[in-house]
């Protein structure tokens, strides 16, 4: 039986979904048309899933860059603290201080601004808007066989709230007194007492409003993606069969949906005490000799509200990335999953857990030190659900017929880094070795490593994977291999380094350590982390070149299956259409990794079992 | 080609839109969930101003619960074609919500007057704060509220999927913000006794 589709009965996908599919008469009245009549209505404010997931990715880049600068910067003060700066003066202004010798340095208030609006950018708006936004809308309609999200409108309000998000933070950058400093976790005082610091003022002002908006975007979202799975599969599209990535992206939307407003309410407190003069989070402080008039704040209180999201914040990030690569490792190894229900279930615990580890952040805080241990017990219980995942990538690829292209790669080395990471954290998670760890640079490794990097390979994973899908066109493969070696090794030269910095208690935040003798031996690997820093994010332009060309002049997809994947995305006409189905929507009759079963390559989810098929045992 | 054919289809019966209000609604819970624990942290370390809260507010409990009947009684008439009732039911529970608001306002006043004021004490703080927050939900459901006499007047009494599904939104919400009340003054009421 052809599988792989001879030529010239290229679509024997349309007979299939003309038989076994079922009409939904979505194309008997003409509302397809409605939402991309024109110019504005295509590129703006369009209505359809795929253009909206473009959106968001184009957006993140241009967040990732800007970000990526930031951290050069900064890392150019860590590295070459006495270097003169006074060529970023054209770029940084008044930041840059120019002394008699014509000697330019950062300003410190400034590097606090920068560590904090790169933390910002990366979580925010990098890694949860540009890798769950694009992937979440790309592939949840396209992978359960829907025409859209369940309400395209709040869809599209989701994008642009990001943007209005994007906008203010912008805006932040240029005020006089500059934007936010105290970090990306906004603690108080800094965050809560406008005098606090020159950031603290209108700085915060909009860092909040920026963040209310990119709240709202994500319970936008996150509505529209739990509503679509659950009530938009197609015919057949049981829970079961559903990839993946799937999975990740409704799991990942609960979790956004249980934690963000959490997050919300700190915002609101923290306003109050701004503005109104409550409380909440302010004890007895005095400022210029001054006392000042709060009294009986705990500003612990606020690091548990912070955290209650902050630690399942960094499981949205990186379950959408999980579940990408699951999907690209299955794919390109022609192998189905290994343990798909175990993938599921560990899925499901990581997102169970995630809501009772936050304390986690907080050892050194002055918690209770047995309530500590509470913490302790599930954070290291988060440990076994994802060594499961990583099994099971691991046993995916094992005797796998293995394509090693730019997809794969990164998906290998998302596994790589997640190993790597994930292994600190067992370190982190023991509250008496955090005391030596907290706030040095091994928790900057370890999160960087476990996070940053392994988030950004996943991200990369989905864009070389489903780049034809997105655009028609392949993207370059040789620029991709050269982009994923120069990564995984500047990323690791990166960031490996820094364990050592931490664990001889390099304190992180700092704007230079040479008051410090202790930490003097250690100038040569911060000038060696610059470097390296340099060095990758000069990969990284690589990649946006590549992805840019590749639009235009990519080279063009013929075959509209051109992985030989099972999933229903590939079903669909290679130019997309509004309704990503011209006919009727296909029914699928197994779950969607039938590879080399039976002796055959594949077997797309739309075929039907057939007679002397193997039962599936999965 | 010999072949079984998936045949089971099961659609849940819940209109999407009617879902998708339910998640936000556990959303809004969750924030709500957050400033409740965070009352109860935040009252376990101390320097915490005990007072009762004034009685206004349990007399509005009685008005918000009312206008939850009312809204109700509203859509059953809706449902069975009466008019009449339909309508007016509806302007009650308008005037009832918008009752809730000015009342939930004297009951700050109260509070003021017995000494605690916003920045008084974090105790104090909180009760103002959650309520507020609360009174701005219910602002949402006064607009979804208008927004459904508008229809009630200007359209002709019909039973339409579309209608149906746009009122018992409203009525969802309604009844929601009106439980998270309850939900709110119970929980006060235990931590301050
Ligand atoms: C084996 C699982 C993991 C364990 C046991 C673990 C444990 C920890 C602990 C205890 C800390 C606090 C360290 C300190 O501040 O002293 C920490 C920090 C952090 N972890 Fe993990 N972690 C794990 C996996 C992850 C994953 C998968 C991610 C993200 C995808 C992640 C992201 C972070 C971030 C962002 C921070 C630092 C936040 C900050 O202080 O700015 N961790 N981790
Ligand atoms: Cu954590």
């Amino acid at each position: 039986m052809a599988n792989v589709a001879d030529k010239p009965l290229v679509h024997e996908d349309d007979l299939l979904i003309e038989e076994y599919g079922y009409d939904d008469h979505f194309h008997d009245h003409h509302h397809g048309d409605k939402f991309q009549s024109n110019f504005v209505t295509t590129y703006f404010f369009s209505q359809d899933h795929k253009m909206i997931a473009k959106q968001f990715l184009i957006t993140g880049m241009f967040w990732a860059i800007i970000g990526g600068l930031m951290s050069l910067v900064f890392r150019l003060q860590l590295g070459f603290p006495e270097e003169n700066m006074a060529w970023l003066k054209p770029v940084l202004g008044k930041w840059i201080t120019v002394n008699d010798a014509g000697i330019g340095s950062l300003a410190p208030e400034f590097y606090y601004a920068l560590v904090t609006m790169h933390g910002t950018i990366l979580v925010f708006f990098v890694l949860t808007a540009g890798l769950s936004g694009t992937f979440s809308n790309l592939l949840i309609p396209l992978q359960i066989g829907a025409r859209d999200m369940a309400s395209p409108f709040m869809n599209m309000l989701s994008y642009w709230f990001f943007f209005l998000a994007g906008v203010v933070m912008f805006f932040s950058l240029f005020l006089n007194t500059g934007p936010f400093a105290g970090g990306w976790t906004a603690y108080p005082p800094l965050s809560a007492l406008p005098q606090a610091s020159s950031g603290s003022g209108a700085g915060m002002t909009l860092w909040i409003v920026s963040l209310v908006f990119f709240v709202v975007s994500v319970l936008l979202g996150g509505i529209n993606y739990i509503t679509t799975v659950l009530n938009m599969r197609t015919k057949g599209m049981s829970m079961w069969r559903m990839p993946l990535t799937i999975w990740a992206f409704f799991i990942t939307a609960i979790i956004g949906l249980l934690s963000f407003p959490v997050l919300v309410s700190a915002f609101l407190l923290v306003t109050f005490d701004r503005s109104l003069g409550t409380s909440f989070f302010l004890s007895e402080i005095f400022i210029g000799g001054q006392a000042l008039d709060h009294v009986g704040g705990s500003p612990i209180l606020y690091q548990h509200l912070f955290w209650f999201l902050g630690h399942p914040e960094v499981y949205i990030i990186i379950l959408p990335a999980m579940g990408i690569v699951s999907e690209v490792l299955s794919v390109h190894s022609r192998k189905p999953i290994f343990g798909y229900k175990a993938m599921v279930y560990s899925i499901l615990a990581i997102a169970f857990l995630s809501f009772i580890v936050w304390a986690h952040h907080m050892f050194m805080s002055g918690v209770n030190p047995f309530i500590s241990n509470f913490f302790v017990i599930f954070t290291l219980i988060i440990a076994v659900p994802s060594a499961v995942k990583v099994f099971n990538w691991i046993a995916t690829l094992y005797g796998g017929n293995i394509r090693f292209n730019s997809a794969s790669l990164f998906g290998i080395g998302f596994v790589s880094m997640f190993i790597s990471g994930g292994l600190t954290g067992i370190f982190l998670g023991n509250s008496a070795i955090d005391i030596q760890l907290h706030d040095t640079y091994f928790v900057v490794a370890h999160f960087h490593i476990v996070m940053g990097v392994a988030a950004f390979f996943g991200m990369y994973a989905g864009i070389y994977n489903w780049f034809p899908k997105m655009y028609g066109r392949f993207m370059n493969e040789t620029l991709g291999k050269l982009h994923f070696w120069g990564t995984i090794v500047g990323a690791y030269a990166v960031f490996w380094p820094m364990h050592y910095l931490g664990m001889a208690g390099v304190p992180r935040r700092y704007y230079r350590f040479d008051s410090f003798a202790a930490f003097g031996s250690f100038d040569l690997m911060n000038q060696f982390i610059t470097i390296a820093a340099i060095i990758t994010f000069g990969f990284q332009l690589l990649f946006v070149v590549n992805f840019f060309y590749s639009i235009w002049k990519g080279k063009k997809m013929t075959d509209r299956n051109p992985w030989k994947a099972s999933t229903l995305e590939w079903t669909t006409p290679i130019e997309g259409i509004h309704g990503n189905w011209p006919g009727k929507i296909p029914t699928v009759q197994r779950w969607a990794y039938d590879y080399g079963k039976d002796g055959k390559d594949f077997i797309p989810q739309i075929q039907p079992v057939g007679a002397d098929e193997s039962k599936d045992e999965h | 080609m010999n072949a079984t054919v998936a045949t089971e289809y099961t659609r849940s019966k819940i209109h999407p839109k009617k879902f998708a209000l339910g998640v936000a609604c556990a959303s809004i819970l969750m924030m709500f969930a957050a400033f409740t624990s965070a009352y109860i942290v935040r009252q376990a370390a101390g320097n915490w101003l005990e007072f009762r809260l004034p009685d206004i507010f349990y007399i509005n409990t009685l008005v918000i619960l009312l206008s939850s009947a009312t809204v109700h009684g509203s859509y059953l008439a809706f449902k069975r074609g009466k008019t009449q009732a339909y309508r007016v039911l509806l302007v009650f529970t308008l005037i009832l919500g918008l009752a809730f608001l000015a009342l939930q306002y004297q009951g700050w006043q109260a509070l003021t007057s017995i000494g605690v004021e916003l920045t008084t004490n974090p105790s104090g703080s909180f009760v103002y704060v959650i309520s507020g927050v609360h009174a701005a939900h219910i602002l949402g459901g006064i607009a979804a509220l208008i927004v459904a006499i508008i229809h009630a007047f200007a359209l002709t009494h019909k039973v339409t999927p579309a209608r149906k599904l746009r009122f018992e939104m409203t009525l969802i919400y309604w009844h929601f913000v009106d439980f998270l009340w309850v939900y709110l003054l119970v929980f006060f009421t235990l931590q301050q006794s």
